[in-house]
């Protein structure tokens, strides 16, 4: 599903990813930890083609595909997503017809026929129970004035809509309460099949108490130091992340803190 | 005045020739003078006041001096190098089917949905029945005759209904208000005139669309809009289509007097020619657009949406004269390429409790130049008055800039105005946001802009705003790299 080969990146010339292996497979959730500043938004942003980061070195293959050589929109359009760490509000822009466009472009390219808006407005309401929307949302436009949580679940909602091959979960946690958190995992844990693949980026083990990953990767300074099952994601809760930086700097001591 | 007579008489002799050798070209020739103002006069068969109207107004343009304050620039207009005077277009220059016409132009009809029937009649094109369009505006004007409402052309009202334009004309931009409501006082093509007699709502939107002969009411317009006590109408002016015109300097003046309780609506797509990608060419669209809430209750409010020509400049205005009435000016305003726009409004509060509401919506991209000027007048008189404007600036790009001259003058201490104004850039996290749901830069673009636009677009009646939609999608293409 997806191959990440020795990707190194940076932005405004500063070095963030210093050499990414990942690879995850048709139906398995990664969950990627770390501290602050350690790169993971970077690798979410670089694989949703975020402009401002410049690719070095390194390949990213997806379904086959070169990423890398994709525009943004190309490949949301082949089925990889981005659930934002800060979703966007766009004023006046209803949320119904982003979603209904966003759709009608993937199902474009998919070679399939438009859903009209009645069509849509079924779809809509069906998902929207999934991640616990009201029918005001319908009306709303895209993030405005939404709280922290109905942002993060507007994220969900919208990837249930899509139906994306990929899906990347940037800190989709932080800033939820308990009870958003588990609508949140639900509806991830909704979406979970054979076909689907998923990389949680999060910061606390939290998460993962409802998302079960498959595989735990720890990403430390640009690259990823541990890899494991999803104890390592407990082990890591209880000693913190001072003892990687500790191991690994005495590891590794030509990297620059 | 047997001195006018007698150039009338004059003219009318010394145009025999011109009018035959007219007869095929159908123009007056170039240049403006009391000679060329008798023959449009006497051309239209307008009665004896409308020549003296026409005759003062150009004497007094003639003192005046080209304003020169507005954020635009241009090269000098040679008044004398005009043709103030074409016959209603027999199509006969026009091209002769679709293949003719400009395939730029096709595209963006097609863009916006525009049928082929009505695409040949906007693009000129000689078709020999007017379709539909014919029968469905002789149908609507069947049905606005029994409810006493006057729609015509103002040519025809000026023959048909001489007091009410005597009494009206001019009454809310006077013929010396500015140089260029002097200079189509002078020389004014046509246009349109309506009447809202007491107490009727008038059925239906009226749109210049449905007008018989409507498509070239020529450079110079001047329309007259009245609504008698309790009566109510809605007005839509323009097209989202871009029509075909070689004239570059447009000169409109539109007057509207609405009287106790009465209410009017007038909305605008304009979308003139913009002139190329690099500035050459393009209409010059100078216009005073002005509203008298004349009654208590009354209502002005004007929407546009100004897509089109190389410069625009005009401020649809209220004066708030009667108690209690309400002014409205909801615009957008977009720029690319080379266009240049000044745009605001102007609201007069002279009665007791009146109150306006500005909400402006200007869009500047490539080396677009957009300005916002807006005065909020609240005289003495006008106890209790409020003002509310809000004026947002979006900027697409490097190059372009957006600019807001408000000007407030409060001659009673009990009014109340707010103002609210903003100037953003459109922001890169948002086209992404929306790139990463599978739109593209220019989808993202455009769905952007109609949402900052989307409080004004609610204003205007339902398949227009739609229309505008559409407008606004297709004038931003090409803003980004």
């Amino acid at each position: 599903m997806l191959e990440i080969k020795n990707l190194h990146a940076s932005i405004g010339g500063n070095e963030i990813l210093r050499g990414i292996d990942l690879e995850v497979r048709p139906g398995e959730v990664h969950a990627i930890m770390g501290p602050n500043g350690s790169g993971k938004s970077t690798l979410a942003h670089i694989l949703a083609g975020r402009p401002e980061y410049e690719v070095t070195q390194g390949s990213v293959l997806y379904k086959g595909l070169d990423l890398l050589e994709m525009a943004p929109e190309e490949r949301a359009r082949e089925g990889v997503f981005l659930a934002f760490q800060y979703p966007v509000e766009i004023p006046g822009v209803n949320t119904t017809y982003f979603l209904r466009t966003a759709l009608n472009q993937v199902r474009e390219h998919r070679g399939e026929a438009p859903v009209s808006a009645g069509e849509f407005l079924k779809i809509m309401r069906e998902k929207m129970r999934m991640v616990d929307m009201d029918e005001s949302f319908l009306k709303r436009s895209i993030n405005e004035g939404f709280s922290g949580g109905e942002k993060k679940r507007n994220e969900i909602l919208q990837m249930a809509v899509l139906e994306p091959g990929l899906m990347v979960l940037d800190e989709t946690d932080s800033g939820l309460d308990i009870d958003a958190l588990k609508i949140v995992a639900d509806g991830v844990n909704k979406l979970r099949a054979p076909d689907r693949s998923f990389v949680v980026i999060t910061h606390y083990q939290r998460l993962l108490n409802y998302i079960v990953p498959d595989v735990v990767h720890v990403l430390y300074q640009g690259r990823i130091v541990q890899s494991g099952g999803k104890e390592l994601a407990l082990e890591l809760e209880e000693r913190g992340y001072e003892e990687i930086r500790e191991r690994v700097g005495i590891n590794r001591p030509a990297m620059q803190v | 005045m047997p001195d006018n007579d007698l150039i009338v008489q004059e003219m009318s002799k010394e145009y025999k020739y011109g009018f035959h050798v007219d007869l095929e070209t159908d123009a007056a020739p170039k240049g403006l003078s009391e000679e060329v103002i008798c023959l449009i006069s006497a051309k239209k068969q307008e009665p004896e006041f409308m020549l003296q109207w026409r005759l003062e107004a150009y004497r007094h343009w003639l003192t005046l001096k080209e304003p020169s304050w507005a954020n635009v620039r241009f090269e000098p207009i040679d008044y004398q190098d005009i043709v103030y005077y074409s016959a209603p277009k027999s199509h006969a220059g026009g091209p002769k089917d679709l293949n003719e016409v400009d395939p730029a132009i096709l595209e963006m009809y097609n863009k916006l949905g525009i049928p082929l029937e009505e695409q040949e009649i906007l693009a000129g094109v000689a078709v020999d029945a007017v379709l539909d369009s014919v029968s469905v505006a002789t149908t609507f004007r069947k049905k606005l005759e029994e409810m006493g409402v006057i729609f015509c052309s103002f040519s025809e009202a000026v023959r048909n209904h001489p007091d009410l334009v005597k009494h009206y004309l001019g009454s809310v931009v006077p013929p010396g208000d500015n140089f260029f409501a002097a200079l189509n006082s002078a020389v004014f093509s046509d246009g349109s005139f309506v009447y809202v007699p007491k107490g009727v709502q008038c059925p239906m939107e009226l749109s210049t669309y449905f007008r018989i002969n409507a498509a070239n009411t020529g450079q110079f317009e001047r329309t007259l809009i009245i609504a008698e006590e309790g009566a109510s109408v809605s007005y839509l002016e323009g097209c989202t289509a871009p029509m075909r015109d070689e004239n570059q300097l447009h000169a409109a003046v539109v007057e509207l007097v609405a009287l106790d309780d009465a209410k009017i609506k007038y909305s605008t797509v304009q979308n003139w020619y913009p002139g190329d990608k690099d500035g050459k060419g393009g209409i010059y669209n100078f216009v005073t657009k002005r509203g008298l809430a004349k009654g208590r209750n009354a209502k002005i409010s004007w929407t546009q949406v100004e897509t089109g020509s190389a410069i625009t400049w005009k401020y649809p205005s209220c004066v708030l004269m009667g108690d209690n009435s309400v002014g409205e000016f909801y615009s957008v305003a977009l720029t690319n390429n080379h266009q240049q726009a000044d745009t605001g409004t102007k609201m007069i509060h002279i009665g007791k409790n009146t109150r306006s509401t500005i909400v402006s919506k200007g869009i500047s991209a490539g080396h677009g130049q957009n300005s916002y000027r807006g005065q909020v007048k609240v005289l003495k008189s006008a106890q209790g008055a409020r003002n509310f404007s809000q004026c947002d600036s979006m900027l697409i790009g490097d190059l372009c800039g957006a600019h807001t001259f408000p000007y407030i003058d409060v001659k009673n201490s009990s009014a109340q105005l707010e103002h609210e104004a903003t100037t953003s850039k459109i922001g890169e996290d948002q086209i992404f946001y929306l790139n990463q749901r599978g739109l593209s830069t220019e989808d993202a673009i455009s769905m952007i802009v109609n949402g900052f636009c989307k409080q004004v677009l609610a204003e205007l009646p339902m398949e227009f705003a739609v229309e505008a939609q559409k407008l606004l999608s297709v004038s931003l293409e090409g803003s980004v790299g």
